[in-house]
């Protein structure tokens, strides 16, 4: 009767989990769908805590209380430009559960002098290696979104040769592990070695490649949790981990597809460590021309179709609530306003459209790069804020290029282009943009906020 | 036995592939955050372990184990849904910002 409950329990929540996941595809039902799969969640716990194993709640009461202290300041108070950082750390928190809970069943399972079968070590090496190495990694990625660690790629001679000893090293205690479990040392310096192995795996990429990273980590961590339900013979942590696998999986297959740069590439290519060679275009010889707040009113005032390209300097700024006010500005006056939005623009998959919606920005102007990148023929203005690789025509042209082939937006196809910069300083990459020195091209320096706080006042006169 | 779970686990990760492949990028940050609430479903595991006065060291790792995966649902949930609230369409936005700054001098 009991087991019966508890697998009913695990059924609802594992509907209600995909439901929720399918309501993401539409913005109106995704709420609501969440919701519910919270409600599900709790179904989950509450079956959980029916199992008979379960003798002693005192810790679990103490552990529930804890986390949800914890958990409330997390989900409420972390301000959306944190995001990033705060995706990577719940990262950390669900990898480390998974591998915990590995030791403590390895360690109850060996002190209570059984051997674990091979099947079973298998799924215990798996949960703790995997969770390990994301435990390692999302720390260092938080680091470098938070800037407490250098963003930038940190590289050293040997790098892929010291990361390759530690990924056999891992492989090797690991096949070790589950041939003879009774090693517990092998198990022990497996958790360290993995640990160090997450952080060496993330120390040399650069802030811009993160959104790969965060995704391919969430993917470890979710088959963390997989390998966990196998372990325990758990069905739920299955369903759960493969979702959260898959998501992760596809992700980061969308992101470095944005790049185009395979896995390898962004894993072990450290891009932007050393200076990039310029290839046959040098910025030497061309201008920029630098534009006046009020000119550039001007030309956004008597535009008919605005396209808005944000990327991580707008992040950086906080100038989305500034953003939304010049667009409103621009409609008031009779012109139209879409953004533009890059799968790559910010530090994670959908940053921008999150930072735009929370400035209330109608989702309904928020385009993805394929939906409008026709529509810069006919758009007058191309307004370029704290974006640069991303709309770097060399992509398209400059086969020597090291971002060449990575579908970028259009805005060199539109009438002409206002790009909001803060100095002349290349972009991620260390690459020059030739369109920052197009005829048709005008460049508004200053921090995105000034700027757009300066366009504001002056569109007012206009 | 295992075999079944491998059957779970296939046919899990097809229609997770399935279903979240047609998430458009728009919500891509609040299907990060809705897959991290949703990971901490590894509270299942915890409690097992935590609950389980078994030995002291199981018991001290699953706690610490539940904290980890309680204050990932509850702060999973709460962000994703504080996310989600902030989408809103053409029509429903206008009402939220319908106080216009001043008029032109």
């Amino acid at each position: 009767m009991r087991d019966t409950l508890i697998s009913g329990s695990y059924l609802l929540a594992s509907v209600l989990f995909i439901l929720g996941l399918r309501s993401l595809t539409r913005p109106d039902k995704a709420r609501r769908g969440m919701q519910q799969a919270a409600v599900g969640m709790l179904f989950a716990v509450v079956g959980t805590l029916l199992n008979h194993t379960i003798v002693d709640y005192r810790w679990i009461a103490a552990g529930l209380v804890l986390g949800i202290i914890i958990g409330y300041p997390m989900g409420m108070w972390v301000p959306m430009t944190a995001m990033p950082q705060r995706i990577a750390l719940s990262l950390t928190l669900s990898a480390l559960a998974a591998a915990l809970v590995g030791v403590a069943e390895f360690y109850t399972e060996i002190t209570a002098g059984g051997v674990p079968t091979h099947v079973k070590m298998a799924a215990l090496g798996f949960e703790v290696m995997l969770g390990m190495i994301t435990v390692g990694g999302t720390i260092v990625a938080a680091g470098k979104l938070q800037e407490w660690i250098t963003s930038k790629p940190v590289t050293y001679k040997g790098q892929n040769f010291v990361n390759a000893i530690f990924f056999l090293g891992i492989v090797g205690l690991l096949v070790y592990t589950i041939i003879d479990p009774t090693q517990q040392w092998a198990f022990y310096a497996m958790i360290g070695a993995s640990f160090l192995f997450g952080i060496l795996l993330v120390i040399p990429i650069g802030g811009a490649d993160m959104p790969v990273v965060v995704a391919l980590l969430n993917s470890y961590s979710g088959l963390a949790s997989c390998a966990t339900g196998f372990a325990l013979g758990n069905v739920i942590l299955i369903i759960s981990g493969s979702l959260d696998g898959a998501s992760g999986f596809i992700l980061s297959v969308l992101m470095s597809k944005a790049m185009n740069r395979s896995f390898t590439n962004v894993l072990f290519g450290a891009f932007g460590g050393e200076t990039v060679a310029i290839s046959g275009k040098s910025s030497a010889g061309l201008t920029v021309r630098s534009i006046s707040a009020e000119d550039a009113a001007i030309q956004l005032a008597y535009a008919q179709l605005v396209i808005v390209i944000p990327g991580y300097g707008m992040a950086v700024a906080q100038a989305q609530h500034a953003v939304r006010e010049l667009s409103e500005m621009i409609e008031k006056r009779g012109g139209e306003v879409k953004f533009a939005v890059h799968p790559v623009a910010g530090r994670m998959p959908g940053h921008m459209n999150v930072l735009l919606a929370e400035a209330n920005v109608p989702y309904d102007k928020l385009y993805d790069m394929d939906e409008v990148n026709g529509d810069f023929d006919r758009a007058d203005v191309a307004l370029v804020i704290g974006a640069n690789d991303v709309v770097n025509p060399a992509a398209r042209n400059d086969k020597s290029s090291p971002i060449y082939g990575m579908p970028i937006l259009n805005a060199d196809h539109a009438k002409t282009v206002i790009v909001l910069k803060r100095g002349m300083s290349a972009g991620f990459a260390g690459i020059e943009n030739e369109l920052f020195y197009d005829k048709r091209t005008s460049m508004l320096f200053g921090d995105a906020k000034s700027s757009l706080t300066a366009l504001i006042g002056e569109i007012k006169n206009v | 036995m295992e075999l079944l779970e491998l059957y779970v686990f296939v046919l899990a990760a097809f229609v997770g592939y399935m279903v979240i492949s047609r998430v458009p990028p728009l919500l891509h940050t609040p299907l990060m955050a809705a897959t991290n609430a949703i990971s901490g479903i590894s509270l299942v595991g915890s409690l097992i372990a935590a609950g389980g006065a078994r030995n002291n060291v199981a018991t001290i790792l699953g706690f610490v184990a539940v904290v980890c995966a309680t204050s990932n649902i509850i702060g999973g949930f709460l962000i994703t849904d504080r996310m989600l609230r902030m989408f809103k369409s053409g029509s429903s936005a206008k009402s939220a910002t319908a106080v216009e700054k001043g008029g032109t001098h």
